[in-house]
């Protein structure tokens, strides 16, 4: 190889362990409660870095020095998008699995805290595709309205609303259920 | 932050992915880069095919230095050696080259 070809490759080669190391959280966490089962999402994860990997090259040109979260997590989102496309099912974030989801929370206030816990997330897979997963950008992972909007690929107003309505739509739904209860 | 977004932020907690995903993970992530190394090396090793490229390519080999690169300058090198005549040819190729500069000062 080259010496400009070899220095090109390992300055991208460190930069994409530097993406890795920051981010395979976010993208597990994105993963996990877009599936709502861990072998699903190591699977989704894995396939989400690789393809990041074929295309990373291209997406730093293109992104101007702008953070790639936003191009990693909707790499993640389209994986996801077919995963359910391709064995034709929805997330399987029902009751049973909402206990699941809530497991690796570790043991603290569990007895307390973990119905709760399981009508919120029950709520949030009740919510529309796209609800649904703004919240889990928002909260699991701790975007920005700006980041989540390049994520869905959607403008920042258009992603402002999009949040809003689905806390108030889940709020809704868990008052009629604790008003149910 | 609501009560609705204070439960938000402890039911969707961030989730540490398991120690096995990651190790596997930078393993098939290390065989990727390797791979994609051969495959550049390989892909100068080609151009090499194309004489429009010898100069560029082995201008970057000389520049390299690399293994790969190494082998292309020597390929080249061979290349030079065999196209150039040695020892009683080349005399019979001056001396025909001689007479054909003679033979077109006298015509």
């Amino acid at each position: 190889m080259s010496d400009a070809g070899a220095e090109t490759k390992a300055r991208l080669d460190r930069d994409f362990t530097e993406l890795y190391r920051d981010h395979l959280r976010d993208v597990y966490s994105y993963s996990y409660y877009r599936v709502g089962n861990h072998h699903d999402a190591e699977d989704l994860t894995e396939q989400t870095f690789l393809q990041a990997y074929r295309h990373f090259e291209r997406a730093q040109r293109e992104s101007n020095g702008r953070p790639l979260r936003p191009w990693l997590i909707r790499i993640a989102h389209n994986l996801a998008a077919n995963y359910y496309r391709d064995r034709s099912r929805r997330p399987q974030t029902q009751l049973e699995d909402a206990a699941v989801l809530t497991a690796p929370h570790a043991t603290e206030d569990l007895a307390e805290g973990r119905a709760e816990l399981s009508r919120v997330l029950a709520g949030v897979a009740d919510l529309p595709d796209d609800r649904r997963e703004a919240l889990i950008m928002r909260f699991a992972l701790d975007m920005s309205n700006r980041e989540i909007a390049g994520a869905l690929d959607r403008s920042e107003g258009a992603t402002k609303v999009l949040i809003h309505r689905a806390i108030k739509q889940l709020e809704q739904a868990l008052g009629e259920g604790g008003e149910d209860d | 932050m609501t009560d609705v977004e204070r439960l938000l932020a402890s039911a969707l907690r961030p989730i540490e992915p398991p120690k096995a995903l990651a190790d596997r993970l930078e393993q098939r992530l290390a065989k990727l880069t390797d791979d994609a190394a051969h495959e550049l090396a390989d892909l100068e090793l080609r151009e090499m095919g194309d004489p429009r490229n010898w100069g560029r390519t082995v201008g970057a080999v000389v520049v390299g230095g690399a293994a790969a690169g190494g082998l292309a300058l020597m390929q080249a090198r061979r290349h030079r050696k065999q196209a150039k005549p040695t020892g009683v040819k080349r005399l019979e190729q001056r001396i025909a080259d001689a007479a054909a500069e003679v033979r077109k000062q006298l015509s």
